[in-house]
């Protein structure tokens, strides 16, 4: 099971800032000339069909298939060239050593050229029982449970996780993004483990040990007796744990 | 195919072994050949509810290090030809049992027998781990306290994710409730957890419960599995829960109070 989540870290008042990861999508543009003139003819041409798109928007840079053919290109140039068309160049990949250097220099980082794969598909929601909920690594998609969390078990979701059955006083459930228990949720269970301030705790039936949304908590003695035993959804609110019926 | 049975509870002292004395010899007089193993070893107490204690031979560790065969130490049991005990050692700890020893003992019980009752010691260390690793069904037995449903709560996770069939990712092992030690007299005192209260924080199948008996003391006292006293309650119950396992449909009993000499007289509920 991966847990690697220190106690004392996930419980504690956030700093004033915080790594997260995250993946973001952006446009590549791989060259395949390195004729400025021509590179500046046919930027404007796609330009032109969707301004909106393309204003202020990040680009990577991809000159792998101008050095597989060996085609030199001025790094410092082309970073002009996008700028002065509106575009935020933000990184680089498949450069030689010389084009890496200058893109360094200019604040750009590198991009390793294997990311050039297609991203994988998005694998549909994984079943399995406690015992090895152990989710493909930076997997996004919902960790799906369907046998109880029993007393002394600890679940990990590095997305969503869903859990169809009881969650028993003892047990342990955590995940970096959205926690569903539709059964009696009686362990404790951590949401946005990673600092996701906007993630949420849904269950059906609230007789918690403890819940906490990205290291804000309330143990079962500060749950309020009008949501006890209710179905509720629990979220951050300006730094405050709201518990609210459904 | 032989079904291998571990009766366990992560709590000790709450029926375990008067449960798997009971159950191998009420599965063994409905005919199925039956073995039930002792894997408390260091406190064997098995062979003395079976009333086999002085016929100990060999044990469970002498097969184990191959220092006696199966054949020659299994006991058969002088109340019933199809019931078999395996005795634990007194004089080794547990480290004495390893995963492949045990399995290979069990192996070849399978070939010969029906039912392999796993009698698992306290806790949820080595012992109780190698009783249940190898097993198809766990009947889980719990007291209605507290402290004893937790354990029980906690040995079904460890059954879901630390068994055989949960590292080869084949069909879980089936899970039973059975409640043993059972006052209705005190659950309605508010002394206990009611049967309701202990099915809803395991929310598992509930096999039967075993009243709190004074038989269980009389028959351990002589060495005669509980369930032998066909008048008891207890034997009863046992009766019960070892036909409800082969799939007969039977009302549960024992779960209400008993009515006092004012009740009965005036047939009030
Ligand atoms: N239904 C029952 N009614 C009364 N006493 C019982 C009952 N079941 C078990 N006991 C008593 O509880 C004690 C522990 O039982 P035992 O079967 O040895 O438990 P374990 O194997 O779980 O440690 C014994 O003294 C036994 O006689
Ligand atoms: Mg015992």
């Amino acid at each position: 099971m991966r847990m690697s989540i220190d106690h004392q870290s996930v419980l504690s008042q956030p700093s004033a800032l915080e790594f997260k990861s995250s993946t973001f999508s952006v446009p590549v543009l791989v060259l395949s000339s390195n004729d400025m003139a021509d590179i500046a003819q046919h930027l404007q041409d796609k330009i032109q069909k969707a301004p909106e798109f393309f204003k202020n928007s990040p680009i990577v840079f991809d000159l792998q298939e101008l050095n597989r053919r060996n085609l030199e290109i001025d790094v410092d140039q082309l970073v002009d060239l996008l700028k002065q068309n509106g575009l935020l160049p933000i990184g680089v990949r498949g450069g030689n050593n010389a084009q890496n250097q200058t893109a360094l220099e200019l604040a750009i980082p590198l991009h390793s050229a294997q990311t050039s794969a297609p991203a994988k598909p998005q694998s549909p929601p994984k079943t399995v029982s406690p015992p090895a909920p152990e989710p493909a690594a930076l997997s996004t998609a919902a960790l799906l449970i369907t046998q109880p969390v029993r007393s002394g078990q600890r679940v990990y979701a590095h997305g969503d996780l869903v859990i169809l059955a009881q969650v028993s006083a003892g047990a342990e459930i955590m995940a970096e993004g959205n926690i569903h228990v539709y059964a009696p949720l009686r362990g404790r269970a951590l949401a946005g483990v990673q600092g996701d301030l906007d993630s949420r705790i849904f269950c059906f039936d609230l007789q918690a040990e403890l819940v906490s949304v990205a290291g804000h908590y309330k143990i079962s003695e500060d749950l309020d007796d009008s949501v006890r035993g209710k179905p509720v959804q629990i979220y951050l609110q300006e730094q405050s744990l709201i518990i609210k019926d459904l | 195919m032989a079904r291998i049975i571990v009766v366990t509870s992560g709590k000790g002292g709450v029926g375990k072994t008067t449960t798997s004395a009971a159950i191998a010899m009420g599965l063994a007089k409905r005919g199925h050949k039956t073995a039930v193993i002792d894997f408390d070893v260091g406190l064997r107490n098995l062979d003395l509810i079976m009333g086999c204690e002085r016929r100990v031979v060999y044990d469970f560790v002498n097969v184990i290090n191959g220092e006696a065969t199966l054949n020659q130490a299994l006991i058969r049991d002088k109340h019933c030809n199809n019931l078999y005990i395996l005795p634990a050692s007194q004089t080794r700890d547990k480290d004495a049992l390893n995963a492949e020893g045990v399995g290979r003992v069990l192996e070849e019980l399978a070939k010969d027998f029906k039912y392999i009752v796993c009698d698992s010691p306290a806790g949820i260390e080595k012992g109780a781990h190698l009783a249940m690793y190898y097993a198809d069904d766990a009947f889980v037995v719990t007291n209605p306290e507290v402290s004893s449903v937790r354990d029980s709560d906690r040995m079904l996770g460890l059954l879901s994710s630390k068994s055989r069939r949960a590292e080869q990712s084949l069909e879980p092992i089936k899970e039973y409730l059975l409640l043993t030690r059972y006052s209705p007299d005190r659950v309605k005192l508010g002394e206990m957890l009611s049967v309701d209260d202990v099915q809803e924080i395991l929310s598992l199948h509930l096999l039967g419960v075993v009243p709190e008996s004074k038989s269980v003391l009389n028959a351990s006292n002589s060495g005669i599995p509980v369930i032998l006293d066909e008048k008891s309650d207890a034997g009863q119950a046992y009766m019960d829960i070892v036909g409800r396992y082969l799939g007969e449909d039977r009302p549960h009993r024992f779960i209400e109070e008993k009515k006092g000499l004012f009740g009965k007289l005036f047939g009030s509920k």
